[in-house]
């Protein structure tokens, strides 16, 4: 963005993005939509393609990187959010995204994610969420319901998931927010502020696995179910859903109520008005266990965008401060430092 | 020896002194070490010195794990190790005392701060008496100082807690030493005004209690005798003390200036490795970035991901550590990228002896990773000799596009030793060239050493993709093909293989054929080297050879080992480099082992030689 603007320059197509490598996931798979959405909305992030680094680690989604006509390193399992750091690190000129899933960001490579968040490192993470482990044919995955019966708990997990956005707000992540592979429009408005937000943000997108987990997310994405399980936030918007905009949300105390705005008893001015940019994670961290609470829409769009110092900027900082103060180092004051002498 | 007497005190002339500082793991015995070490390198002497700590930072005061010691060897001689056996030992406390005393020389001199001498701490040191007085140490040269009330005495003036004063011993024991082998006071002095600059206080009690010591060994009328050793007879140079961690710390700064790549440190904290995160930690205004990751596994894919952005990564380590970094090593082996992992060995298996010497992550080095998965593997021999060693890992790293392994131990990374520093612009550049034209741009195409372009994101119409599946030959492309695979398996093992070419061939000291080799590797470099220096002495037909290029080794080693009708492996493992040389050369050695978390004694290896040769047969 920084560059003056080059008259020659030619805008990019989501084509430009697109690599020369067959695409290779099952038929019907959620990623195609992610993929199509990021190829679409990055001609308009305002980055040049050879700025852009793709990172993954292991697992259906982690093929990503394969598909898009940037850079990209196909990494580890789990080890995507630490390969990012380190190169974020090296080269803060970049932009550096990560495509991760439900098993690999959540399960093995849990730590990273965490410590990515608290850090604040200029990295965007996209969660293919499908609730499963697809690549490995099936077994349960951390986000997985209780109960779920798959190839590994034939008789159903007796563990709880995680509830990814809890997790990231949890860990002080700045941008926090979800989306759902069967709205593209919407997912790729929240590409676009991701792709613009200055620190560590974290996208979930709800991603069907039609193999596996198929329709995981039905509720929330067929025409008779979605608008009354669908809350899309906005920022300075109330939480309004349902059938012509007929339920509203609004907090009594901690505990969110769901109303109807056409019985009299409650109007739009009672809602809970949403601030993306709150300083406090509190209610963001409320909306994000509105999918644990039955009878609660679950919310879509962005829980939290805050700004602070990047861990990037500040390692950059430290080192241009200590420099002024120190003079740039040269190598003969390097060894000839300490405690000298000289043997004649 | 010659004799003279001034001021009434006698002053002896030694040769080489080996002294230990020995007390609870509270009493500042590595600092007093460390400063006496300092000095001792300031005025001359070659030394070798050797911290033995218990890994508890401040375990129960007066138990026998408790103790921490730390030995100087110095000379005026050229010297390779901290010396076999002490010549004084200075006891802080009964527990010390007990601990140490087994090593003393017969008839070497012990200096016991009688203070803490009393019947609780002698109980804990298992005591039934008290050594100081029931005669049982009249095979040794005693000399009793109430060092703690000593302290406390000169400074009952100080606003300091008693708890505060009491903790200046250590400084007052350093005195009495420096008087004892005539050593100046300055360096620490200055030493102490700097680091405590923001503590006057305790500056100025520190001072105080150095100067007390010093004083009271020039007029007590307990030492009659002072010691000198002359200045070493070094080569011409400049000279600074030097430690192992801090030498890889510095030839890591040299290699980024040399080629021009920012240096990268992805680390998690562990013993006996920290360190060298902490001197590359204080070097921002050298451009280094050192990250401190969530754990082992972030800090070798941070440095990955750092190396794929263009930095000479490093990533720094111990056993338990590198065996979490095994996977990011397959990782950087698939994707063709220089980084660098050194691993501080200490003892294992497990968390093991976390401040304990051993050598026995050699095979992990070498063959610990899944798949066909080549990595060539350095070891350093000595304190300054990691920085050299580190020069040659980051030059064969970023030549071979290549992770590079680069052993060294606890022994080498705490223990000092004065470095003749090498001019700057003797040292040579590491030109690095990365790829930047699109015409005929392949990321897995080859140059003449079989290293793919480095090719950076950032740069136009290069872009392209890597990562840990197997890569078609050329294009880079993910590839399940049968033949490609093999070809690609060959490929990587043919080009670290190469290696050989590029690295100096494998030194013989002493006659270049004969009855025996001495073939060491690793921290084992000062003892063998002592030993075998001694045997010669005796016209015994000895041999050395000191690996650093473990894997691949260099290209004559066959021919040297076969020139010797015996060869002699001594390790601190249970013959890790024994099975490699058999395997590889066919040839029977002779192993000495010893894993004990201490490196060997001279003794040791001069007594095997002695045997190997013994009834006159090497003669």
């Amino acid at each position: 963005m920084a560059d003056n603007i080059d008259a020659k320059e030619i805008k990019l197509t989501a084509k430009d993005f697109a690599s020369d490598q067959d695409v290779r996931w099952c038929p019907g798979c959620g990623n195609y939509s992610i993929l199509a959405q990021v190829q679409r909305s990055f001609p308009d992030i305002g980055v040049k393609k050879e700025n852009i680094v793709w990172v993954s680690g292991i697992g259906c989604s982690s093929r990503f990187p394969y598909y898009m006509n940037t850079y990209g390193f196909h990494g580890i399992h789990g080890r995507a959010p630490a390969i990012a750091t380190g190169l974020k690190i090296a080269r803060p000129d970049l932009s550096v995204w990560v495509a991760t899933g439900d098993g690999d960001l959540l399960s093995i490579g849990g730590n990273h994610f965490i410590h990515a968040c608290r850090k604040n490192i200029d990295l965007k993470v996209l969660l293919f969420n499908n609730r499963i482990y697809g690549l490995t044919k099936g077994q349960y995955s951390p986000t997985s319901e209780k109960g779920k019966i798959t190839k590994s708990t034939p008789y159903g997990s007796v563990d709880y998931p995680f509830n990814p956005i809890s997790l990231a707000l949890g860990a002080e992540a700045t941008f926090v927010a979800r989306t759902i592979d069967r709205e593209p429009k919407h997912m790729q408005e929240i590409i676009k502020r991701a792709a613009a937000h200055k620190g560590f943000a974290f996208v979930e997108v709800f991603q069907n696995c039609n193999i596996f987990n198929d329709g995981a997310y039905s509720l929330l994405t067929e025409k008779e179910t979605k608008a009354d399980n669908v809350v899309v936030l906005e920022h300075g918007k109330p939480l309004v859903f349902g059938k012509d905009n007929s339920k509203g949300i609004k907090l009594d105390g901690f505990k969110p109520v769901v109303v109807d705005l056409n019985d009299g008893r409650n109007s739009i001015n009672d809602l809970w008005v949403h601030d993306d940019h709150d300083e406090s994670p509190a209610r963001a961290f409320i909306l994000s266990q509105f999918t644990e609470t039955p009878g609660l829409p679950t919310p879509i769009g962005v829980f939290r965008a805050i700004v602070k110092e990047t861990y990037d900027e500040g390692i950059q900082t430290q080192i241009q401060r200590i420099t002024e103060k120190k003079g740039k180092g040269d190598l003969k004051s390097l060894l000839y430092s300490g405690g000298t002498w000289e043997v004649n | 020896m010659e004799k003279e007497k001034t001021l009434g005190k006698e002053i002896q002339n030694l040769n080489e002194v080996t002294v230990r500082f020995a007390g609870d793991s509270g009493d500042g015995m590595q600092l007093t070490g460390t400063q006496f070490s300092d000095t001792t390198a300031l005025v001359g002497n070659d030394l070798g010195t050797l911290p033995d700590y218990p890994a508890e930072i401040r375990a129960p005061a007066g138990t026998l794990y408790g103790v921490s010691g730390f030995q100087v060897h110095f000379s005026s001689n050229d010297i390779h190790t901290p010396g076999d056996t002490p010549d004084v030992l200075v006891a802080m406390n009964p527990a010390a005392l007990k601990v140490n005393l087994k090593d003393l020389k017969q008839n070497g001199m012990i200096i016991a701060n009688t203070d803490s001498f009393d019947s609780k701490n002698l109980k804990m040191a298992g005591y039934n008496s008290n050594p100081l007085e029931d005669g049982s140490l009249s095979n040794y040269k005693l000399y009793p100082v109430p060092i703690t009330s000593l302290t406390s005495n000169a400074l009952k003036e100080s606003t300091l807690t008693t708890k505060e004063i009491t903790r200046c011993k250590n400084f007052f024991a350093l005195g009495l030493s420096y008087w004892l082998f005539n050593r100046p006071l300055e360096p620490t002095l200055k030493w102490i005004k700097d680091k405590f600059a923001k503590r006057p206080e305790i500056a100025e009690a520190n001072t105080i209690a150095l100067k007390a010591g010093y004083y009271f060994g020039d007029s007590t009328e307990i030492f009659t005798t002072r010691y000198q050793i002359e200045p070493a007879h070094l080569p011409k140079g400049i000279y600074r003390n030097i430690s192992g961690n801090e030498a890889i710390a510095l030839g890591f700064i040299t290699a980024s200036l040399k080629s021009n790549l920012p240096l990268f440190l992805g680390s998690y904290p562990i013993t006996p490795a920290s360190d060298i995160l902490h001197y590359l930690s204080l070097f921002k205004n050298y451009g280094v970035k050192t990250f401190q990751a969530e754990d082992e596994i972030a800090g070798i894919t941070a440095a990955i991901g750092a190396a794929y952005g263009g930095s000479l990564a490093i990533t720094t380590t111990s056993g338990p550590g590198m065996a979490l970094k095994t996977e990011g090593m397959g990782l950087a082996v698939m994707t063709e990228l220089p980084l660098v992992i050194i691993n501080i060995q200490r003892g294992g298996p497990s968390t093991g002896l976390p401040t304990k010497t051993e050598q026995a992550d050699l095979f992990q080095a070498i063959f610990g990773r899944n798949g066909e998965a080549p990595i060539p593997v350095l070891a350093t021999s000595t304190p300054s000799n990691c920085f050299y060693m580190s020069l040659e890992a980051a030059r064969i790293a970023i030549k071979y596009m290549t992770p590079v392994i680069l052993l060294s131990d606890g022994y080498i990374a705490n223990g000092t030793e004065p470095w003749r520093l090498p001019k700057v612009e003797e040292i040579p550049d590491m030109p690095v060239k990365f790829a930047t034209e699109k015409d005929g741009f392949a990321p897995y195409a080859r140059n003449e050493n079989l290293a793919r372009p480095w090719a950076l994101p950032g740069t136009p119409g290069l872009e392209h993709r890597i990562g840990g599946l197997e890569k078609a030959h050329i294009t880079g492309n993910v590839s399940y093909d049968p033949e490609n695979h093999e070809f690609m398996v060959r490929l990587r093992a043919q080009r670290i293989q190469n290696i050989q070419n590029d690295i100096p061939d494998l030194e013989v000291v002493g006659d270049p054929e004969g009855e025996l080799l001495v073939l060491g590797w690793g921290g084992t470099y000062g003892a063998i080297t002592e030993a075998v220096t001694k045997a010669r002495k005796e016209r015994l037909k000895v041999s050395q050879a000191h690996l650093k290029y473990l894997f691949p080794m260099p290209k004559n080693t066959k021919d040297v080992l076969k020139r010797f009708k015996k060869i002699l492996i001594p390790e601190l493992n249970l013959g890790q480099l024994a099975t490699v040389v058999k395997a590889q050369f066919l040839v029977e050695p002779v192993s000495l082992t010893k894993i004990k978390g201490l490196p060997f004694k001279t003794s040791e290896i001069y007594g095997k030689i002695k045997e190997i040769l013994g009834g006159g047969n090497g003669r």
